[in-house]
C-alpha cells in the first residue's frame, strides 16, 4: 500500500485555507468597478402583474440600471429549463410551463423573481428595490400538495391543466391486484414525506464579469457542476455561446443538492454584466434562500403491501402526490420519478410493485433534489411499511426482513422496478448493526427507561439506494438531456508534480485529497506533488459534477483511467529511454523497471524525458498528460442497515437519540475518514428531517418557516455521537471497487428514527418531523 | 438596514437627551433582538442610541436581601457572577441558557426586559421573583411593568437602569425550547420565599404574566401533585407552528411542576 | 461618514463606515478579511463568530461603530505564520471540517468554550455550548471531537 494511497485516513490537502480563513467561496470574491444586484421578489404566491413601474428605482441614488422580465426576452434569453422528460399515461411529455428568469405578466410563489436593480453599493440597491412598484392582480394560491391537482383547484399554468405535471405509473398493475387479491395479509400506510430546504450554510452567490475585448461572460457561481451549469446556460437559455461563456467555481460551501439547478439569479447575472458593462455581483440572504432555493421531498403517499402467511412480500402498491413546486427546476422531473420508484424493491425480493406518481404544480418554490433525492422518499415509505407489516404479522422487525432480504447470491439482482443491483450482503450488515446497536440487550435498557418514566425505543432501516449517478444510455433512455459519464485529465509537469484535472466538483466532500490519494495509489507520485483542480470551465474539461453521490464511483474511475493511460505510455518512454523492448517494462510503485532487472526510471524521471524528447523516435508522442472519460455500466447500490435507539419523554414528546448505529456497504474506502465524516453528515441531515425540519407554508402561499428562527435546523445538541462499521462487498461493475457514501445517511436515517418512535410508543405511524408535539400527541393517543 | 443617526453617549443623562432630540429613536443594548430587526428593515429608527458606553448602568450589587443588575450586565455576566449563583442561583441558570454564547457576550438583561419578547427568559424570573425594574425615571413594580406583546409601562424616554431582584428561599426555572429559536416555547419560573409562591410564565401567552392559578394551589400545597387540579385556560395560549394552543397549556403544567420539583 | 478606529488580529485599522455597517461587513467589505463568513441573517448560524475583547459575538449582529476602540480577533488572526492554532490543528486532525463555510465560526466559538470551560470539555458542554453555530456537512461528531481535542491540547 502506498504511504498515502487507497485505504488511508489521509488529513485533507483542502482544510488548510478553510481553516486559517484563506478559503475562497463566491462571496469572497471582488473586483474592480464591481456593482450590486438585488431581486424584486414577489410577495405573493400567485398575481398577476398588472404593471411595473421603475422610474422611482431607477432614479435612486447610485442606480445603475432596472430590469424586468421584458428586457430579458427582447435580449432573446430563453426560460428556464428541466432537463428530464417523464412521459404520462397519457402518453405525453410532462407538462412544462414556461418558467421566465424574471416573471413574465404573472408570478407564481412568494421569492418569484420580478426585477432586479444594480445600483454602486449593496445598500442602494436594497433601498431602490424597494421603489419598484409593481400593480399585483392577486389570485387565489395553492399550496397543498394532497389537493393540489383537485376538482375546481385554482389553475396555475395554462399549459398544465388540473395542476398535474404528470401522471407516471411503473409496474404491472393487473398482477399487483392479482397478488393483493390473494395474500393472506395486507398492510397499509398512509404517510407524508416532509418538504425540506436544503440549506448548505454557505448562501448562493453569482458575479458576473463581461470582458467586451474577448466577449466573453465569466460568472463565478456556487455550483456543484459548472460544465452543467455553462452548458444550460449557453445551449438553452442563451446567455452566450459555450465557447464564450466561462463559469468559475471555487470553493463551494456545501451544496447538498441545492447548488445543482440553474437559477434565475445565475442567469439574470450573466446576462446583466454585459448589459450594464460592469461586474455585477448577487449574494442571496438566508431569507432569500429559503424563498428561492430549489426545496426537497414534499410527498404524500399511500403504501400497501401484500403479503403471505410467512411474512413474504408478494406485491406492493404506491400511490404518491409529489409536489413539484411553481416551476420544474433543473431536475424537477426526475427526482419523484426514476430516482423515486425505482427504489421501491428495497433490500427485498418483492416480486410485484406497482406504483403511480402524480406530480402536481403549486404556489410554491420548485422542488428538486435535496441530499439523496427521491430515495430518502422511497426509503423512508418502504422501511416504515416494513415495520408495520411487522406489527401486523407478529413478526420482529428483525425477522420480516431477514425473510424477506435479497440473498447473497443472488447478485446481481434484477429488480422489478428496473434497477438491477450490482452487490450485497444483506445480512451481513444487518448482522453487524445489530451487534453494534446491543439490539438484544434493548429490553432491557428500555425496562430501566421506563423504571424512570421515559419509553425507549428502537429502529431500524435497511436501505439500498442507487447513487454514482451516471449510466448515459440509462438516463438517456429515462428522458435525460445530457450523458452523464465522467472526465479526468491527469498531467505531469516536468518537474514530475502532477495536476488532476476532474469534471467533478468538490462542495466540502474533500475531492483533492481522495482523488490525489488515487494518484499516491495508482502512480507512485507523492501526494504533496499532486494538486486537484476543479470549478473553472476554463481550466478543466467538460465533465458533469457532482451530485447524487457520484464523484468517486465515475469521477475517481475516469482519473483511474487516465493513470492507466500515463502507465502505458510512460512504458513507452522508458523503454525507449532505457533502451529496452516496451513488453519488458514493468510498473509499480512509480518505478518502470525492465523487468528482471534493476535499471528503472522513476515516474517524475519519465515526465521530464517526455518534455524533453530530443531523440525520439517516429511515432513516440512527446508529453505526458492524458485524459480519460468513464461512463459506467450500472449505478452503483450502497446499501446498509442504520439502528436507532431513543428514549421518548412522554410528558413533553420530547425525543432524544440515545445511540445511533451504522453500518453501511460503500465497496472499497478510499479514505476511511472522509467516508465516515459524510456518513456522520447524512445521519444528521436525516435526523433533521426526521425530527426537526418541516418547510411550511400557509394557505395563502406564505413561507412560514423562512428563516433560521422558525425552521428548525439540527445542531450539536440535537444528535448523539454515531457507531459507524462497514460490511463491504465487492461491486462487479466499478473497476476502483467503490459506491458512493455521500446520501447514505440522510436516506437511511428517517425511517431508522421514527421506526424508533414508533416502537417506543406503540403506534403504527407518526409524521414528520416528530416534533415534541406531535410525539405527545401520539403518546396521548396511546395511552 | 436603513440608515440612521447613530448616538453613543456616555451617561444616561445624554441618552435621555438623544432620545429626546430624534425624530424616532430607539435605546440600542445589546442590539441581539434590535439589530436582526433592522436588517430585515422591518424597523427603521431615525436614530440609534446605543447605551454600551454607559458605565452606570452594568454591574452587579448585593443589597442586603436582594441583588440588582445593571441594565447593560449581559446574559454571560449573569450567568458566571459568583453572586448570582450564590444569591438566586435559578436566575444565573436562566441567563446560562438564553440563546447561545455569542449572544449572551452581547445581549444584556435591560435589553430583554425592555423589548418584552412574548417568548424571552428574563421577564418570567422578573415577574416570579417580584423584581423591581429601576428606569431613568422611577421604580416600577414587577407586576406593572410587562404591560402587552412588545410593550412595558416604560416611556419613549425612559430606560432601564437596573433591576433588582430580592432574594428567594427557592427558586427554578424551566424552559421548554423553540428547537429552531431556542426562545421559550414555554417558560416558568417558581420562586418560593417563606410561604409565599410567584410563578412567573413566559412563551405561553402574548405577554408574561403571573400564573395566578398555580400559585393559589401551591401556597396551599408546594407539590407538583397539587397541580394536577389547575385548568390552564387553553383559549389564552399562543399557538403557532412550533406548538398548538393545547401543547402549551399543557407544558405550562408540566414545566411548573418540574420547576416545583426541583425547587424542592 | 464616520471614522473606526480598532485593532484587528493585533493590527490598528481605521475605515470610514456608514452608521448601518455591520462589523462583518467592515470586516469582510472594507479589510477583505473574508474568513468570518455570512450565513444567516438571524443571529443563528454562527458563521460570523469573531472575538471581540476576548469574547465570542456575532459579527452579523453588531454594528461596526460598536466595535470603535476594541480589539478584534478573527481567523485569519489566528495562526502563527504557517504554524496553525492548536484548535485549529485539532479540527484538521479529527476532520472536523467538510466544506469550511461554518468552520471559523466554529473555531472562533471554540476559543471562546474554552476560555469559559477550561480545557478539559466533556461532549455534553461542548454540543451545549455549540447550538450558536450551525454545520450542515459533518454532523457535529467529528467537531465536537476536534473541540475536545483542541481544548486539550491548548492547555499541555
Amino acid at each position: 500500500m502506498a504511504t498515502n494511497g487507497i485505504g488511508v485516513s489521509v488529513r485533507r490537502k483542502e482544510d488548510k485555507r478553510f481553516l486559517i480563513g484563506k478559503g475562497n467561496y463566491t462571496d469572497d470574491i471582488n473586483v474592480v468597478g464591481q456593482t450590486y444586484a438585488i431581486f424584486v421578489r414577489s410577495p405573493h404566491a400567485h398575481a398577476t402583474i398588472n404593471n411595473i413601474d421603475t422610474t422611482d428605482a431607477e432614479a435612486a441614488a447610485g442606480v445603475v440600471a432596472v430590469f424586468t422580465g421584458d428586457d430579458l426576452a427582447a435580449d432573446g434569453i430563453a426560460p428556464l429549463i428541466c432537463g428530464v422528460t417523464v412521459t404520462s399515461d397519457d402518453g405525453e411529455p410532462h407538462r412544462a410551463p414556461a418558467h421566465p428568469a424574471l416573471a413574465q405578466g404573472k408570478v407564481n410563489y412568494v421569492g418569484d423573481h420580478v426585477a432586479i436593480v444594480i445600483a454602486e453599493t449593496l445598500a442602494q440597491a436594497k433601498d431602490a428595490a424597494e421603489k419598484v412598484e409593481v400593480d399585483y392582480g392577486i389570485l387565489p394560491a395553492v399550496t397543498d400538495t394532497a389537493s393540489a391537482a383537485d376538482e375546481g383547484q385554482q389553475q396555475i399554468h395554462e399549459a398544465a391543466p388540473n395542476n398535474i405535471c404528470f401522471n407516471w405509473p411503473l409496474g404491472d398493475k393487473q398482477a399487483v391486484e392479482a397478488a393483493f387479491a390473494s395474500a393472506h395479509k395486507i398492510s397499509t400506510l398512509d404517510l407524508v414525506n416532509n418538504r425540506m430546504v436544503t440549506n448548505p450554510m454557505e448562501p448562493r452567490a453569482a458575479l458576473g464579469e463581461y470582458n467586451t475585448g474577448t466577449e466573453e461572460i465569466t460568472l463565478h457561481l456556487t455550483t456543484q457542476n459548472p460544465h452543467l451549469h455553462r452548458l444550460v446556460l449557453s445551449a438553452f437559455n442563451q446567455l452566450a455561446p459555450e465557447h464564450k461563456l466561462r463559469i468559475v467555481s471555487t470553493d463551494v460551501g456545501g451544496g447538498f443538492g441545492a447548488k445543482i439547478f440553474i437559477y434565475a439569479e445565475e442567469l439574470v447575472v450573466g446576462w446583466a454584466c454585459r448589459k450594464v458593462n460592469r461586474p455585477v455581483k448577487w449574494t442571496s440572504d438566508r431569507t432569500e434562500a429559503f424563498l428561492s432555493d430549489a426545496h426537497g421531498r414534499d410527498h404524500v403517499t399511500s403504501a400497501e403491501m401484500a403479503l403471505d402467511e410467512d411474512g413474504k412480500f408478494l406485491a406492493m402498491r404506491v400511490m404518491t402526490r409529489a409536489n413539484v413546486g411553481a416551476y420544474l427546476s433543473t431536475f424537477g422531473t426526475m427526482v419523484p420519478s426514476y430516482l423515486y420508484a425505482f427504489l421501491f424493491a428495497g433490500q427485498y425480493t418483492t416480486p410485484l410493485i406497482y406504483s403511480e406518481v402524480k406530480a402536481v404544480f403549486t404556489n410554491t418554490a420548485p422542488v428538486d433534489a435535496s441530499r439523496g433525492a427521491g430515495r430518502p422518499e422511497a426509503t423512508f415509505l418502504l422501511e416504515r411499511l416494513v415495520d408495520v407489516a411487522a406489527a401486523d404479522m407478529g413478526l420482529d422487525p428483525v425477522e420480516i426482513r431477514r425473510r424477506n432480504f435479497i440473498p447473497v447470491d443472488a447478485f446481481p439482482y434484477q429488480t422489478p422496478v428496473v434497477q438491477c443491483y450490482d452487490s450485497g450482503d444483506y445480512n451481513a450488515a444487518l448482522d453487524k448493526a445489530l451487534a453494534l446497536a446491543d439490539y438484544d440487550g434493548f429490553g432491557a435498557r428500555a425496562e430501566e427507561a421506563k423504571s424512570r418514566g421515559m419509553l425507549r425505543g428502537i429502529g431500524l432501516s435497511s436501505y439500498v439506494e442507487a447513487c454514482g449517478i451516471a449510466p448515459s444510455a440509462a438516463v438517456g433512455q429515462l428522458g435525460a438531456g445530457v450523458g452523464l459519464w465522467e472526465s479526468a485529465q491527469v498531467r505531469f509537469n516536468p518537474t514530475g508534480n502532477v495536476q488532476v484535472f476532474t469534471g467533478a466538483h468538490s462542495n466540502g466532500q474533500g475531492h483533492e485529497t481522495t482523488f490525489a490519494q488515487l494518484i499516491t495509489e495508482l502512480l507512485g507520485v507523492p501526494i504533496e506533488d499532486v494538486e486537484v483542480i476543479h470549478g473553472d470551465t476554463a481550466k478543466t474539461q467538460f465533465g458533469m459534477g457532482t451530485y447524487g453521490s457520484r464523484s468517486l464511483a465515475v469521477g475517481g474511475v475516469a482519473i483511474a483511467k487516465a493513470c492507466e493511460k500515463l502507465i502505458a505510455k510512460g512504458k513507452k518512454i522508458a523503454a525507449h529511454a532505457l533502451e529496452a523492448a516496451e513488453g519488458d517494462i514493468e510498473f509499480a510503485d512509480g518505478n518502470f523497471t525492465i523487468a528482471g532487472t534493476d535499471k528503472a526510471m522513476n515516474i517524475a524521471e519519465v515526465a521530464f524525458n517526455a518534455y524533453v524528447p530530443h531523440s525520439y523516435p517516429e511515432g513516440l508522442e512527446p508529453g505526458f498528460d492524458e485524459n480519460a472519460f468513464f461512463d459506467p455500466l450500472n449505478f452503483s447500490f450502497p446499501a446498509g442497515t442504520h439502528v436507532c435507539e431513543v428514549e421518548v419523554d412522554p410528558d413533553t414528546g420530547v425525543v432524544e437519540i440515545i445511540k445511533y448505529s451504522a453500518v453501511d456497504d460503500f465497496g472499497k474506502l478510499i479514505n476511511p475518514m472522509i467516508v465516515e465524516g459524510q456518513v456522520h453528515g447524512g445521519i444528521a441531515h436525516g435526523v433533521g428531517q426526521a425530527l426537526l425540519e418541516g418547510c411550511r407554508y400557509d394557505s395563502e402561499g406564505q413561507l412560514i418557516t423562512a428563516s433560521f428562527m422558525d425552521y428548525a435546523m439540527p445542531r450539536a445538541d440535537n444528535v448523539p455521537n454515531f457507531d459507524i462499521d462497514y460490511a463491504p462487498t465487492n461491486p462487479p461493475d466499478n473497476p476502483l471497487g467503490v459506491k458512493g457514501c455521500g446520501e447514505a445517511g440522510a436516506i437511511a436515517a428517517p425511517p431508522a428514527v421514527i421506526n424508533a418512535i414508533t416502537n417506543a410508543l406503540g403506534v403504527k405511524h407518526i409524521d414528520m418531523p416528530a416534533t415534541p408535539e406531535n410525539v405527545w400527541r401520539a403518546a396521548q393517543g396511546a395511552a | 438596514m436603513y440608515d440612521f443617526s447613530y448616538h453613543n453617549p456616555d451617561s444616561v443623562a445624554g441618552a435621555v437627551s438623544a432620545m429626546n432630540k430624534a425624530e424616532d429613536g430607539k435605546f440600542v443594548a445589546g442590539g441581539q433582538t434590535m439589530l436582526p430587526t433592522m436588517k430585515h428593515r422591518l424597523a427603521s429608527p431615525s436614530d440609534i442610541i446605543v447605551l454600551g458606553g454607559i458605565a452606570e448602568l452594568s454591574g452587579i450589587t448585593v443589597d442586603g436581601d436582594s441583588i440588582s443588575i445593571g441594565a447593560m450586565t449581559t446574559h454571560a455576566e449573569v450567568a458566571a457572577s459568583s453572586d448570582v449563583q450564590a444569591m438566586i442561583p435559578a436566575l444565573a441558570a436562566l441567563a446560562a441558557n438564553i440563546g447561545d454564547p455569542a449572544v449572551r457576550n452581547c445581549g444584556t438583561i435591560g435589553g430583554s426586559v425592555a423589548n418584552n419578547d412574548p417568548a424571552a427568559d428574563y421577564p418570567a424570573a422578573v415577574i416570579a421573583l417580584g423584581a423591581t425594574v429601576k428606569t431613568s425615571k422611577r421604580e416600577i413594580s414587577a407586576d406593572d411593568f410587562f404591560t402587552g406583546m412588545f410593550e412595558t409601562a416604560l416611556e419613549e424616554d425612559e430606560l432601564i437602569t437596573a433591576i433588582s431582584f430580592p432574594k428567594a428561599d427557592a427558586a427554578a426555572y424551566m424552559k421548554f425550547e423553540n428547537p429552531a429559536s431556542r426562545y421559550a416555547i414555554v417558560g416558568v419560573f417558581v420562586a418560593k420565599t417563606g410561604d409565599d409562591v410567584r410563578v412567573g410564565i413566559t412563551g405561553a401567552t402574548p405577554c408574561a404574566h403571573r400564573g395566578m392559578r398555580l400559585e393559589g394551589v401551591l401556597n396551599s400545597n408546594f407539590s407538583g401533585d397539587a397541580l394536577e387540579s389547575v385548568e390552564i385556560p387553553v383559549d389564552k395560549m399562543n399557538a403557532d407552528i412550533h406548538a398548538s394552543a393545547e401543547y402549551r397549556a399543557h407544558l405550562v403544567k408540566v414545566m411548573t411542576r418540574r420547576a416545583v420539583a426541583a425547587c424542592s | 461618514m464616520p471614522v473606526i478606529n480598532l485593532r484587528v488580529n493585533g493590527n490598528p485599522v481605521s475605515g470610514e463606515v456608514e452608521a448601518r455597517t455591520l462589523l462583518v461587513q467592515f470586516l469582510r467589505d472594507n479589510l477583505r478579511l473574508t474568513g468570518t463568513h455570512v450565513g444567516c441573517d438571524t443571529s443563528q448560524c454562527g458563521a460570523c463568530v469573531v472575538l471581540m475583547d476576548g469574547k465570542s459575538v456575532k459579527s452579523c449582529t453588531m454594528l461596526a461603530m460598536m466595535a470603535d476602540d476594541c480589539d478584534v480577533t478573527t481567523i485569519e488572526g489566528l495562526a502563527n505564520g504557517s504554524e496553525l492554532h492548536r484548535m485549529q490543528q485539532a479540527f484538521m486532525d479529527n476532520h472536523g471540517l467538510q466544506c469550511g463555510f461554518c468552520t471559523p465560526g466554529m473555531i472562533m466559538s471554540a476559543l471562546d468554550i474554552v476560555e469559559r470551560n477550561g480545557n478539559d470539555l466533556d461532549e455534553a458542554t461542548i454540543r451545549r455550548e455549540l447550538t450558536g453555530n450551525i454545520c450542515r456537512c459533518t454532523g457535529y461528531h467529528n467537531i465536537v471531537k476536534a473541540v475536545k481535542a483542541g481544548a486539550k491540547a491548548m492547555g499541555d
